[in-house]
């Protein structure tokens, strides 16, 4: 990638770079983190951007925040490739990729209409992560296809 | 048994069942020696659905281990009609009772209230789920009838919602059986199920019709196909029709084949197979008592 491309979004002097999400992702990324721009936090975004690896892929530029590796493990559920860059006074600090984790809170809503956590009950979602998909813990129901539209807003 | 709750099949071990089964073989040869294990102990029943033999059958076992059952009573009579969550309703009962039975009809509510409380907790079914100790009185009766290891077991009927299958069908892959499952395409069993037997490498086999097994098996497991299943009448009745048996069907059948149900039936089995010597679902439902003796008794002995 030409450094022209790299500039489309412009560089940030301390946050989290999430580089390789697949594209047309982004939006949801910030779902997942739960960014809604409500909580001041200056986000910039690529939408398919040209890229090597990914053909095309987006980037979500997050300032002033370091996410922490159990905030963006959610992330590979749906962007398995992406790589966090944290970055401070301008320089890359550190560099990890989205590693699976075992379980997720909160984050995706269960498809079963019958299932308790679709009731007004005191009680946060949470889903098994399996190899190809993840599973309601309390209904056992499981997701592959298209975890995307299941992430709570 | 070292369980805080019962919750689903697919937390209890071979061990753990034939701990629950022996027990319960002991307590029915001589009901009289557990008669006061368990006095002045109070279960809360939470019963936020119809039901006569799991509602009954527990509280006939707390009773004849000397204790004695606390009732929410239906659901249009409790606070549950003003609206008040199920957390709320268990986390308030737990403070009456030594240990709680729900049945709910979402799937999940046992999973999440037992999270709510410090008491033992019991799933008496949630909604398309799990019913574990249905299971384990299954499980009693087949051992009677037929030993639980090398036999080859067909389980028919409404294997999608049927809670009571997809216990049994986990509980089984603890034993040596050849499961087989027979319904209609649009009553197959879940991808959830069918994922746990997978992960088991249980040996299973889908059918959509009864008679060229018949003659393999040692248990026949029917279960009511619901007319709510499906969108009109007629396609209910074409379909259902398909899953019935009577004496006749039980010709091809071995001699020592066990025909179980869970009850209620409906016309799945005709009432003249009641009369035959492959008939054990009322004894199955007898059972009930007992097996829940068991559990009660290893489970509150467990939280002493």
């Amino acid at each position: 990638m030409t450094d022209e491309e790299e500039l489309r979004v412009s560089k940030i002097g301390s946050g989290t770079v999430i580089d390789h999400v697949p594209g047309g992702k982004a939006l949801h990324v910030l779902a997942i983190l739960g960014i809604d721009g409500s909580g001041g936090e200056v986000v910039s975004i690529g939408m398919n951007v040209p890229s090597d690896r990914l053909g095309r892929k987006d980037v979500v530029k997050v300032e002033s925040r370091e996410l922490s590796q159990s905030e963006v493990d959610v992330l590979s559920l749906i962007a398995p490739a992406a790589t966090i860059n944290i970055i401070r006074d301008f320089d890359v600090v550190e560099k990890h990729r989205v590693s699976r984790p075992e379980s997720v809170s909160g984050v995706l809503e269960c498809p079963n209409v019958n299932c308790i956590t679709s009731e007004a009950e005191p009680v946060e979602t949470k889903f098994e992560v399996l190899e190809d998909g993840v599973r309601c813990v309390y209904c056992d129901t499981i997701i592959r296809e298209d975890i995307a539209d299941h992430i709570q807003v | 048994m070292r369980h805080d709750h019962i919750i689903s099949a697919k937390q209890l071990s071979r061990a753990d069942v034939e701990e629950v089964l022996d027990r319960a073989s002991e307590i029915a040869a001589d009901p009289g020696a557990f008669a006061d294990s368990h006095a002045e102990t109070l279960l809360g029943l939470l019963f936020f659905e119809p039901s006569t033999r799991t509602k009954m059958s527990f509280a006939a076992a707390i009773k004849r281990l000397g204790g004695d059952v606390v009732d929410m009573g239906p659901t249009e009579y409790s606070s549950v009609k003003k609206g008040e969550s199920l957390a709320d309703t268990v986390r308030v009962v737990e403070g009456y009772a030594d240990a709680l039975v729900l049945r709910h009809p979402s799937e999940g509510s046992a999973m999440m209230a037992s999270e709510f409380v410090d008491v033992p907790l019991i799933n008496a079914g949630d909604g398309a789920g799990q019913h574990p100790t249905q299971t384990l009185l299954d499980l009693y009766t087949i051992r009677e009838n037929a030993g639980l290891d090398d036999i080859t077991v067909g389980i028919m009927g409404d294997l999608k919602y049927g809670r009571t299958v997809h216990s049994l069908a986990y509980a089984l892959t603890n034993f040596d059986t050849r499961q087989h499952f027979i319904s209609p395409e649009s009553l197959k069993l879940p991808r959830n199920v069918r994922y746990d037997l997978h992960e088991t490498g249980a040996a299973i086999k889908e059918h959509t019709d009864l008679d060229a097994i018949l003659p393999s098996l040692d248990v026949l497991y029917v279960t009511r196909i619901q007319r709510e299943r499906f969108p009109d009448e007629s396609e209910y009745r074409a379909v259902a029709g398909e899953y019935q048996i009577d004496a006749a069907t039980l010709d091809d059948a071995r001699d020592d084949l066990t025909v179980m149900h869970p009850l209620p039936r409906v016309d799945e089995i005709a009432q003249d197979v009641d009369g035959t010597a492959h008939a054990r679902y009322f004894q199955q439902a007898h059972n009930g008592v007992p097996v829940r003796m068991a559990l009660l008794d290893l489970l509150l002995e467990g939280s002493r």
